[in-house]
């Protein structure tokens, strides 16, 4: 793998690391399972994207792409603690009706950004490209990281994480759930479309295609992260879904360079399949290594 | 103070499986009264106290905390008065948060919660101080998990987070029957303490008849959605077991068929 593979799949694990913070607090935190990020990902880029071919700064276009992702966060929030729909089908509802909001948004299937100004272009000369990007998007990841380390010891973040852990009982206590749920996933959400605004700013163009599959990096990257990195602490789990994330995209760029699963036949369609195998591989490695610790205990 | 005005409930009304939970129950509860209520399954204890906190809304009748008419509020806006501790101690407490948070969240029951941080040096402290009284060793132990505790610890810890904002009324939802029967009597203890010290007003349910005339000074019989007899003062000191079912015959003209509200210690 080479210098600039190494440092494209740093530079995705990154804005990845985004979008893993966000699922962290759906999933995890509220346990809320919230497919609206494949809608709200390439939201977040759609917004963004308009709003700097209109002239904005790209920073504020970020910002902008941030409260759209929010907003869709709220609708499915709303969907469930206000009409009663289940968790699933009320953010599958608002992800297939962001399709044709972004198709709106952007006026076509895909918004060419090049020559645009982006958050990069005051920083990035023809040779710095390259890591450069990373350190600016690793300084949004790290800002967004902080904020949820605060937040959630704040009186706030509590209420919300006793709503995921336990309804009843937080109800009990005063909080209002219904709120405390909206919040969450407007936050959630945001974390996600910020990262899309990001994305797209990477690429040069927003396209209606970007978003799929986002929740599934999102799930693989907190997966593996929480494996790697088991903890307790706030700080520290927000630190490993965000390694996880960017373990995830190293892991791909590995498999997709490398030249023995090349001439296997391997390519970038399979890509979904190794994410599977991953996740998969994530989820059974901890048991299997419990057992076999207390298979040593044992004999010894 | 609690009043509760001809309450009435129904599940599932129109259908084969109506249950008319709650036939107009009144009840009113002074204030640092505490009440023991028994009943037979299905009288409708726990619709009852579902009503009172707010967790199921009646179909008629009116609750009354302190003067304020709270039958429309939901659970969480009724939680500024009402403090509660449930009968499965998983239910009370969310066990994926530590001790202190857990305790945190009690302490801010019914009030506004903001962006300051949930746990200081000065609530610490204070968690530390309430859970010595316990002698159970929790002291030391305020970052573990809930999960970590046995039930009996946690509903010592239940009760205690009940205590730690003044409360307009107590709810016990039969909070030790999920219990052995010396971590149930340590429970009681530290109920009757609680209470005394801190002379709260409270409800206790439970399924003991024996239960509900050792503790509290007053006893509310419920049987089939009504109250059906209410002793305190010189009639209830020294009633056993015995007196109370005479008592119900007297009333209903028929027997307690329940075997184990009879037995239960």
């Amino acid at each position: 793998m080479s210098l600039i593979a190494f440092f494209g799949a740093l530079e995705s694990g990154l804005i990845y690391g985004l979008v893993a913070l966000g699922v962290l607090i759906s999933f995890r935190t509220l346990d809320f399972p919230d497919l609206t990020a494949d809608g709200s990902f390439p939201l977040g880029g759609a917004v963004a994207g308009i709003s700097i071919i209109a002239g904005v700064n790209p920073w504020l276009a970020c910002l902008f792409g941030m409260l759209a992702g929010s907003v869709a966060g709220i609708v499915t929030a709303w969907l469930h603690v206000k009409l009663g729909i289940l968790q699933l089908l009320a953010s599958i509802l608002v992800m297939v009706a962001l399709y044709s909001v972004n198709l709106r948004i952007m006026g076509a299937p895909n918004l060419p950004l090049l020559g645009e100004q982006t958050v990069f272009t005051s920083f990035v000369t023809d040779s710095n490209g390259y890591w450069m990007r990373c350190l600016v998007i690793g300084m949004v990841v790290i800002l967004a990281k902080l904020f949820l380390d605060w937040f959630y010891n704040t009186e706030t973040g509590l209420s919300m994480r006793a709503t995921g852990s336990n309804l009843r009982m937080a109800q009990a206590q005063g909080i209002n759930t219904s709120k405390m749920t909206i919040i969450g996933m407007a936050i959630s959400n945001g974390l996600i479309a910020l990262a899309g605004a990001l994305f797209v700013q990477t690429q040069g163009g927003a396209d209606i295609s970007i978003g799929i599959g986002t929740i599934v990096i999102g799930l693989a990257a907190v997966i593996i992260g929480e494996t790697i990195i088991p903890a307790k602490r706030i700080w520290l789990i927000t630190l490993a879904v965000i390694i996880g994330a960017m373990l995830y995209k190293l892991f791909i760029q590995v498999a997709l360079s490398s030249s023995a699963l090349r001439s296997i036949g391997f390519g970038p369609q399979d890509l979904n399949l190794i994410t599977a195998l991953l996740v998969v591989l994530a989820l059974v490695l901890p048991k299997a290594k419990s057992k076999v610790l207390s298979r040593k205990v044992r004999a010894s | 103070m609690m009043q509760a005005n001809d309450l009435r409930l129904t599940f599932n009304p129109g259908t084969p499986i109506e249950n008319p939970a709650l036939r107009g129950i009144n009840l009113n509860i002074a204030d640092g009264e505490f009440v023991t209520v028994i009943g037979t399954n299905g009288a409708g204890k726990s619709t009852f106290l579902n009503a009172v906190s707010g967790t199921t809304q009646v179909d008629s009748g009116s609750i009354l905390l302190n003067g304020i008419d709270v039958t429309k509020k939901s659970a969480h806006q009724r939680a500024h008065w009402v403090a509660r501790v449930f009968q499965d101690p998983m239910a009370g407490t969310c066990e994926a948060l530590t001790i202190e948070e857990n305790m945190a969240l009690a302490f801010k029951r019914g009030g506004k919660r903001g962006l300051n941080f949930a746990l200081n040096q000065n609530n610490r402290e204070l968690f530390r101080e309430k859970l010595s009284v316990l002698k159970l060793g929790l002291e030391n132990r305020l970052s573990d998990r809930m999960g970590l505790l046995s039930g009996g610890q946690r509903q010592a810890v239940s009760l205690l987070m009940a205590s730690l904002q003044p409360s307009k009324i107590l709810l016990l939802d039969e909070h030790t029957a999920a219990l052995d029967p010396k971590t149930a009597a340590f429970v009681l203890e530290l109920t009757d303490k609680i209470v005394n010290d801190n002379k709260l007003t409270t409800m206790m349910v439970t399924h003991s008849m024996q239960q509900a005339l050792a503790h509290g000074s007053r006893t509310v019989m419920l049987h089939q959605g009504q109250v059906v007899l209410d002793v305190s003062g010189e009639k209830r000191r020294g009633m056993t077991v015995h007196d109370l079912l005479n008592m119900f015959e007297q009333t209903r003209g028929e027997k307690v068929e329940d075997d184990s509200l009879i037995l239960s210690q």
